[in-house]
C-alpha cells in the first residue's frame, strides 16, 4: 500500500450485490483481517483504478442504516467517524439495489451528511427493464449532488465507470450534506450541537450523541458537552424518529422526479416463488427435501477426497521417516506435526461442501425464507429463525457455525444457539462413530433393505439435533439473561447464485475453520505427542524390559517392537494420565487405554481413532481402519474375559462422544464470541456432566 | 383501530401517524414509516411471523411487533 492509494469504503444494504462489486473491483487481491479489538472480519482488497492510481477498498458489513443494532453494523459507524488520516476513508462508495432504491437511499443520505466524498453505484440495472423501472440519471445526479453510476456487478458492467468516478470524486474532494437535518427538526437544538466543535460535521456530532460512539480525536471538553445532550433520552429518540421520516420525505421528493416504476411491465416471479417456498405445508416439505439432499451429498461427495488426504498424509509421514535422520525432531515431525496437519486438512472436503450449499442457499435468497418458516418454531426453544443456519452448519464444524450466530441480534437467543450448537453431529464425530458402529452393530439389513449400521448412524444424528432442541428449551426456561429482542428480516428477491461469490464465501468459511480450529488441533497434537513419547523411568526402560523378557517368550522381532511400543505408551505421561482417570471412567465401561484416547481426543474427536491405533500397536505403515478395527475387536477385558469393545461399551462411548464437548477449538471460539470464560466453562462442564451421566446409565443398563 | 396483525393475506393498509413512536427505529429505517402502504404477503403457521411489503421493502416481522403498528385499511 502506498501513500497515494485512495482509501475507499464500500457500504450498502445487505442483498444489494455489494460483495459482487467488491469481488469485481478487487478480484483475487483481497485479504481478511480483523478490526482492532473486535472479532468482526475486515475484508480489504486493492483495485487498479487507472494506470497510475490504486485504491484500497474495504468491504464494510452490510447495513440498513449507520445507526447500528449489531456488532457488525457498529463497525460501519466506527470506520466512518474516524478522523485518522491513515484510516479514515477518502471516498465512500455506496451500493444500492435498483429495485429497492428508496430504502437504499436512506443509508446514502446519512452518509452524504457526514460530508465525505461519496459515489453512488446503482446495481442490478440489468433487471430494470424486467421490473418496469426507468431512471432519469442526469437529474438524479443533480438532485443527489453526487456521482451516480449505473452498474451490473454480476455482468461486470459499469465497473470502469466506477473506477473513473472514484478518481474524479477524490480529486474534486467536495462533499455537501444532502438532508441538512438541523433546520427541519429543531433549529435551536441542532445549532447548539453544531457549536460544540468545528472539526466535525453536524451529523457526525449528532451520531456521537445518539450512538455514544466517540472517535479518539475528540477532546475531553467536547465530549462532556456532547454527553450533556444525551440527558433527555426521550427527546433523542423522538428526534431520531423525526430525522428518519424527514429523510424519507426528501428521498420521495427526489425519486418522484427521477425514478418511475411501471408495474404493468413488471413480472412477478418473486410472488409466484414465494407462494411455494413460504407455503405453510409445501414450504416445510421443500426445506426437508433440501436438507436431505445436502446431507446425502456431504457423505457421497466428501468420501473420495477425504480418503485421498488420509493416504497422502500417511505417505508424507512415511517418506519423512525413512528419509530424515533419526531423532527427536524427526519424531516430532512424523508423529506430531504431519498427522496433526493431516487431522485438520481431512475435514476440509466436508466443511467446504456444506458451506457451498449454505452459500448457494444464501445467495439465492432462499435462506431468508427458511428464517421466516422456522422463526416461530425455534422461538419456542428460546432461539430465533436465524438459529437454523448455525445448527445446520454445526453438522460440519461448530467453529464457523458459532461465528454464524452473529446475525442474531437478541443476545439471549444468540447465546442459547451458541450453547447448543456443539450437540449437532459435527464431522469430527464421524470417524469415531464409524469405527464403533463397525465393531458393535452387525452389518445386516432389516426389513430387507435398511442397513442397520446406517440406521444407527442416522439415529445418532437425530440424537444430536433432539438434544440440541431439548437443551435449548431448558436454557430458555432457566436462563435469566437481559436482552431486548427485536426481529426483522429482509426477504430479498430471488436470484441465481453468482459462482464467484459462492466460491469466495466457501474459501472464507473454510479458512475460518483451518485457522480457527486448525491452530489449536495442531498445537494440541504436538503437546499430546510430547506426553505420549516421554515418561518416567519405566518408560525409559521399556526397551530393556521387553528385550530381557523376549528370550523366555520366544517372540520374533516384530512382536518385540510392538511390545516395546505398548509398554512405552503405558508408562508415558499420557499413559499415567489414563491410569489416573481409570477409576472415574470405569463405571462407564472404559479402561485406562480408552482413557488415554478420551484425553487425546480433546484436541479433536477423531484423534480417538488414531490414539487407539497407537495403543493397540498397529504398525505405522499399516494404519487402515480394518486393522485398527481387528485389533480393537480382539481386545479382551481381563476382568471378565469378554471382548473389551462389546455392545455396552461401544454404546456408552458413542453416547459419550455425542454429548461431551471434546473440542478445544469450540471452547476457544465460544470464549471469543461470548467475551469471557463464564459461558465456555459452563458449556464444557455442563456437557461433560451430561455425557458422563448418560454414558454411565447406558453402560449400566446394557451390561 | 386495526394493526398490521389484523391484515388478511393480500390486503393493503396504510400505517397511521400515531404509530410513529412505537415503531422501532430499525423498522422505520427499513421503510416502515407513517403513511406508507403495507401489504400482507404471507403468514407463517400460527400467524407468526408475518411477511409484509411496506414502502417497497419486503420484510418478515414477528406478530408482537405487528400488533403495535396501527394501520388504516383502504376501503
Amino acid at each position: 500500500m502506498s501513500k497515494n492509494d485512495i482509501k475507499v469504503a464500500l457500504i450498502g444494504n445487505p442483498n444489494t450485490g455489494k460483495t459482487s462489486l467488491f469481488n469485481q473491483l478487487t478480484g483475487l487481491n483481497q485479504k481478511v483481517g480483523n478490526y482492532p479489538g473486535v472479532t468482526v472480519d475486515k475484508k480489504e482488497g486493492t483495485s487498479k483504478l487507472s494506470a497510475t492510481q490504486n485504491a484500497i477498498i474495504t468491504d464494510l458489513p452490510g447495513t440498513y442504516s449507520i445507526n447500528p443494532t449489531s456488532l457488525d453494523e457498529s463497525i460501519v459507524l466506527k470506520t466512518l467517524l474516524k478522523k485518522d488520516i491513515k484510516e479514515s476513508p477518502d471516498v465512500i462508495l455506496v451500493v444500492a439495489d435498483v429495485e429497492n432504491l428508496k430504502r437504499n437511499l436512506l443509508l446514502f443520505s446519512q452518509i452524504k451528511d457526514l460530508e465525505i466524498p461519496t459515489v453512488l453505484a446503482i446495481n442490478m440495472v440489468d433487471q430494470m427493464h424486467r421490473k418496469g423501472i426507468s431512471i432519469d440519471l442526469s437529474l438524479l445526479k443533480k438532485e443527489l449532488n453526487t456521482e451516480v453510476i449505473l452498474i451490473s456487478a454480476r455482468k461486470s458492467e459499469g465497473i470502469d465507470e466506477i473506477k473513473e468516478a472514484i478518481i474524479r470524486c477524490h480529486i474534486a474532494a467536495k462533499a455537501s450534506p444532502l438532508c441538512g437535518i438541523d433546520h427541519k427538526i429543531d433549529p435551536d437544538y441542532f445549532h447548539k450541537l453544531k457549536e460544540i466543535s468545528p472539526n466535525y460535521s453536524l451529523y457526525e456530532l449528532w451520531l456521537m450523541v445518539t450512538q455514544s460512539n466517540f472517535p479518539e480525536t475528540i477532546t475531553k471538553e467536547e465530549k462532556e458537552k456532547l454527553l450533556s445532550f444525551k440527558q433527555d433520552t426521550s427527546k433523542l429518540k423522538k428526534y431520531q424518529h423525526k430525522e428518519t421520516i424527514y429523510r424519507y420525505q426528501e428521498i420521495n421528493k427526489i425519486l418522484k422526479k427521477t425514478y418511475i416504476v411501471d408495474k404493468t411491465k413488471a413480472t412477478d416471479l418473486r410472488g409466484r416463488l414465494d407462494k411455494i417456498f413460504t407455503h405453510r405445508i409445501f414450504g416445510y416439505v421443500l426445506f426437508s427435501l433440501i436438507l436431505l439432499v445436502i446431507f446425502q451429498s456431504i457423505f457421497d461427495l466428501a468420501s473420495v477426497p477425504m480418503d485421498l488426504i488420509d493416504g497422502t498424509f500417511a505417505q508424507i509421514a512415511d517418506f519423512a521417516k525413512s528419509n530424515l535422520p533419526k531423532g527427536v525432531l524427526t519424531d516430532l515431525l512424523t508423529e506430531g506435526i504431519i498427522p496433526g496437519i493431516g487431522g485438520v486438512i481431512i475435514f476440509i472436503p466436508q466443511i467446504a461442501i456444506l458451506f457451498l450449499f449454505i452459500a448457494i442457499l444464501e445467495e439465492t435468497g432462499y435462506m431468508s425464507r427458511v428464517v421466516f418458516l422456522m422463526d416461530k418454531i425455534m422461538r419456542r426453544f428460546g432461539m430465533n429463525g436465524k438459529s437454523v443456519i448455525p445448527l445446520i452448519s454445526g453438522t460440519a464444524c461448530a467453529i464457523p457455525a458459532i461465528m454464524a450466530t452473529r446475525t442474531i441480534s437478541s443476545w439471549k437467543e444468540r447465546l442459547i444457539t451458541i450453547l447448543v450448537t456443539p450437540f449437532t453431529t459435527c464431522s469430527a464425530r464421524l470417524p469415531v462413530y464409524a469405527i464403533l458402529i463397525a465393531l458393535i452393530i452387525p452389518d445386516i439389513k432389516i426389513f430387507g433393505f435398511l442397513n442397520l449400521q446406517g440406521l444407527v448412524l442416522l439415529l445418532l444424528y437425530a440424537l444430536g439435533f433432539a438434544s440440541a432442541i431439548i437443551a435449548a428449551y431448558i436454557l430458555h426456561k432457566t436462563l435469566k439473561v437481559e436482552s431486548k429482542s427485536f426481529f426483522v428480516v429482509e426477504m430479498p428477491n430471488y436470484k441465481l447464485p453468482s459462482i464467484k461469490n459462492v466460491f469466495f464465501e466457501v474459501v472464507e468459511k473454510t479458512k475460518a475453520f483451518v485457522f480457527g480450529a486448525g491452530k489449536i488441533i495442531l498445537a494440541l497434537s504436538i503437546v499430546l505427542w510430547f506426553l505420549a513419547s516421554n515418561g518416567g523411568s519405566s518408560y525409559k526402560n521399556a526397551q530393556k524390559t521387553v528385550v530381557e523378557n523376549a528370550a523366555y517368550q520366544h517372540l520374533n522381532e516384530d512382536e518385540i517392537q510392538q511390545k516395546i511400543a505398548s509398554l512405552k505408551l503405558e508408562n508415558s505421561y499420557i499413559g499415567m494420565l489414563g491410569k489416573t482417570i481409570e477409576p472415574v471412567i470405569r463405571p462407564l465401561g472404559y479402561d485406562w487405554k480408552i482413557g488415554i484416547a478420551l484425553i487425546t481426543s480433546f484436541a479433536a474427536r477423531e484423534v480417538f481413532v488414531g490414539t487407539l491405533a497407537t495403543i493397540y500397536s498397529v504398525e505405522a505403515d499399516d494404519e487402515n481402519t480394518s486393522t485398527i478395527k481387528e485389533k480393537m475387536a480382539s481386545e479382551i477385558n481381563p476382568d471378565t474375559g469378554e471382548k473389551r469393545f462389546n455392545f455396552p461399551v461401544g454404546m456408552s462411548l458413542m453416547i459419550f462422544y455425542a454429548f461431551a464437548m471434546q473440542c478445544m477449538a469450540t471452547f476457544a471460539i465460544v470464549k471469543r464470541e461470548t467475551k469471557g470464560w463464564k459461558w465456555p466453562l459452563i458449556q464444557l462442564f455442563g456437557l461433560a456432566f451430561l455425557a458422563y451421566i448418560s454414558s454411565f446409565l447406558t453402560y449400566q443398563i446394557l451390561s | 383501530m386495526s394493526t398490521i396483525a389484523d391484515l388478511h393475506k393480500g390486503e393493503i393498509g396504510y400505517i397511521s401517524e400515531e404509530s410513529l413512536d412505537v415503531i422501532p427505529l430499525k423498522l422505520l429505517e427499513m421503510g416502515c414509516i407513517p403513511g406508507a402502504e403495507v401489504i400482507l404477503i404471507q403468514l407463517a403457521p400460527l400467524k407468526d411471523p408475518l411477511y409484509i411489503c411496506v414502502n417497497g421493502s419486503h420484510l418478515a416481522i414477528r406478530k408482537e411487533t405487528a400488533d403495535l403498528i396501527k394501520i388504516l385499511k383502504s376501503e
